[in-house]
């Protein structure tokens, strides 16, 4: 046990964005224990006022990298529900292709670069190529294939340039389609393989449990595990489905001092979002062989052990390559159309509501008669998980007081970087409670 | 020669660039075996003090940030501004249409005042220090990315386009994105993204700034077809750029 511990991790190593973890404690007593988020607020909602209905995306694509196209598609949505803006089905799926992309673009990311080294106790990735040059290669090759993915349908993998309101600049050719049909069926055996190497060093994910709200997505008409359609749920809220027009009843945000990011709590003083969040409230729903991976590494619906997020993310990736594999069946026999798309601008005010890699995101725009926009608000996902990783420290720090204390600065950042958290993008909006 | 020291460095921004380097994959393991790589807070955890080059992402936009570079900027023998943000000031110069004041208000409402939420109108990275090289674009092309470095790592000064995205447009034979009454902003914009957006049937907004000397064939004979001059595409700039000056370095 310790009697004096002083830990001050100044810009946590291997997330997005900065954040900070201070612990203090005193004579056997935790007399300070924060996660902060200092990073330099950028004001999107602020940003946004005064330009058009058409540019809004291009702008909050730019909120952040690593989620770029599922911040344009939330825009979008939101763009098309204020404006009563129609898309086609066929500009639909190629959305949530698109999206799919990105899920495995971020997943294979976070997994195999950022929170591996971890499981591995490197301090980088670029180590690992020694260690494991077989694992760090397959991991490259699926990341590679998740770029080029989003590259043919979004024109490039980060900030994308094919989405406007009401549709798709481009089709791809079908020809274009069969040959992604057929990277996806190719990739099968090399997400395995990924998921035997995070298996072997599954025992180094720590063993800590605290329940809490999962909040996500859910989709009933037709029953999906979902990222993309649907509405609100959470494992407090019964499996009812809040309309996502109403989704200022569940991120209800706040502010406190040590952070420039709000945070968010919905029916407890905490929630959380994320891969973990989904599988929770839509395990059933999982394809086949999501199935069977969640299986392998003894995950089940109700695991409330923060650390499993990064399992859930790799079982997600077997979702969206086997979903994606018959999405594009779909597409090739519906036959794909050249679609030309207009819109024109109209007053209105819409929200748009998708699931990021990390969590779900909210984004809600109002537009004057000439389309210019007047008022914006976006809930990101991160920021509806800060309370939830300071929870999630108070538990946490009196269980492993009597390690090492570089076990427990592990332990603590790698608590963190299980959520994922692109904190680049958590400071923003909201209407304010003042907590002290 | 010892291998440079680099240590990338980011300001306010999406960090979108930074990915386009990791995006490299197996050609950052190549280059990262010409380099030592001293710090990059988002992929490793240790730290350094001293670099032969530092790359900077983002933009500047709170005086403790101007701090921070100035004493990067004392430790960096070449300093490399890396991105829209950077080079520019990017997306994040959006604010400076607005007051600060109204800004944090209207993100924090009666939290606004909070100390730590202090922020200042966004200054590219040469608006701070000297900035030795410019990798243009939002996100960056990793091609040019790996260029530059080559080129640094081999004493070369690298050249980067001066033209203008039209000529990179027309000659992947692309129709013109004005036939179809969008607002593109190719004829003054500095090419070397290889034309990437209008290519994907979408306008370029100008996210590698615009070029010095626009007047070069083939983005002139769209400004004479369409009747458009420099000054109104230049006013036409709302989302990247504003109070733009030159972009060479
Ligand atoms: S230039 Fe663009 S992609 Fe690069 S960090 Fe800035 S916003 Fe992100
Ligand atoms: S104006 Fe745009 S679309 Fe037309 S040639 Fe130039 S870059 Fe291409
Ligand atoms: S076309 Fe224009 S906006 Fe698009 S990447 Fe090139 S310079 Fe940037």
């Amino acid at each position: 046990m310790h009697n004096n511990l002083d830990i001050n991790v100044h810009h946590i190593t291997r997330v997005e964005g900065h954040g900070n973890i201070v612990v203090n404690v005193k004579e056997g007593k935790i007399e300070k224990l924060q996660w902060q988020v200092p990073e330099a607020p950028r004001f999107f909602e602020a940003m946004v006022r005064g330009h058009s209905y058409q540019d809004i995306q291009t702008i909050v694509s730019r909120i952040c990298g690593i989620c770029s196209i599922t911040h344009s598609l939330a825009a979008t949505k939101a763009v098309e529900a204020a404006l009563g803006i129609k898309v086609s089905e066929q500009a639909d799926k190629l959305r949530i292709l698109m999206h799919y992309s990105e899920q495995l673009q971020s997943h294979t990311l976070h997994v195999g670069y950022l929170a591996a080294p971890d499981f591995f106790g490197t301090p980088s990735v670029v180590p690992l190529v020694a260690r494991a040059a077989d694992a760090v290669k397959t991991i490259v090759k699926a990341h590679r294939i998740a770029n080029n993915w989003s590259d043919l349908i979004a024109g490039r993998t980060t900030h994308p340039v094919t989405l406007i309101p009401g549709g798709l600049t481009r089709t791809p050719t079908e020809k274009q389609l069969r040959q992604l049909q057929q990277t996806l069926k190719d990739a099968v055996p090399d997400l395995k393989k990924i998921a035997e190497v995070v298996l072997s060093v599954a025992a180094n994910i720590p063993k800590f449990e605290r329940p809490t709200e999962y909040v996500s997505l859910k989709q009933t008409t037709p029953p999906t595990y979902t990222f993309y359609h649907g509405g609100v749920t959470s494992n407090d809220n019964k499996g009812a489905v809040l309309p996502i027009e109403k989704w200022h009843d569940v991120a209800n945000e706040y502010m406190v001092e040590q952070s420039t990011a709000k945070w968010a709590k919905w029916h407890r003083d905490a929630y959380a979002v994320g891969a973990l969040a989904r599988f929770n409230n839509n395990a059933e729903l999982l394809s086949p062989m999501a199935k069977d991976a969640a299986k392998m590494f003894g995950l089940q619906k109700d695991c409330c052990n923060p650390y499993m997020n990064t399992v859930a993310q790799l079982v997600e990736c077997f979702h969206i390559v086997e979903t994606s594999i018959d999405l594009i069946d779909q597409l090739l026999v519906r036959g794909l159309k050249t679609e030309k798309v207009t819109s024109s601008p109209k007053a209105g005010k819409g929200a748009g509501c998708v699931e990021a890699p990390r969590g779900i995101l909210f984004h809600e725009y109002e537009f004057d008669k000439n389309g210019k926009c007047v008022a914006a608000d976006i809930c990101i996902p991160t920021n509806q998980n800060h309370a939830n990783i300071q929870k999630d420290f108070e538990k946490l720090l009196p269980e492993i007081l009597d390690q090492s204390e570089k076990d427990i600065r592990l332990k603590l950042e790698m608590l963190v970087r299980a959520y994922d958290p692109c904190i680049s993008c958590s400071t923003h909006f909201l209407d304010v409670q003042f907590v002290r | 020669m010892d291998r440079p020291r680099v240590a990338i460095f980011d300001f306010a921004c999406c960090e979108g660039c930074q990915l386009q380097i990791v995006n490299l994959e197996e050609e950052l393991l190549d280059l990262i075996d010409n380099v030592e790589v001293v710090e990059w807070r988002e992929a490793m955890s240790e730290q350094s003090r001293e670099y032969d080059i530092a790359i900077i992402e983002g933009s500047i936009t709170r005086p403790e940030d101007e701090k921070r570079l100035e004493i990067i900027r004392t430790r960096a023998k070449t300093l490399i501004a890396l991105g829209a943000c950077a080079t520019i000031g990017g997306i994040n110069k959006l604010k400076n249409n607005f007051e600060m004041s109204d800004v944090k208000k209207c993100v924090y409402g009666k939290s606004a005042d909070m100390p730590h939420l202090e922020t200042m109108p966004t200054k590219a990275v040469d608006e701070v220090v000297k900035v030795d090289y410019k990798i243009h674009g939002c996100p960056i092309d990793r091609k040019e990315f790996t260029y530059v470095i080559r080129c640094l790592l081999m004493g070369k000064k690298p050249e980067i386009p001066e033209w203008p995205v039209c000529v990179e447009c027309k000659s992947k034979g692309n129709p013109c994105l004005w036939d179809y009454g969008q607002v593109c902003l190719g004829p003054i914009i500095r090419a070397g993204c290889g034309a990437r957006c209008p290519s994907s049937g979408f306008r370029c907004f100008g996210c590698r700034g615009y070029i010095d000397d626009p007047n070069v064939n083939g983005a002139k004979d769209v400004i004479e077809r369409y009747g458009l001059s420099v000054d109104a595409l230049k006013a036409k700039m709302v989302l990247f750029g504003i109070g733009q000056g030159p972009t060479n370095a």
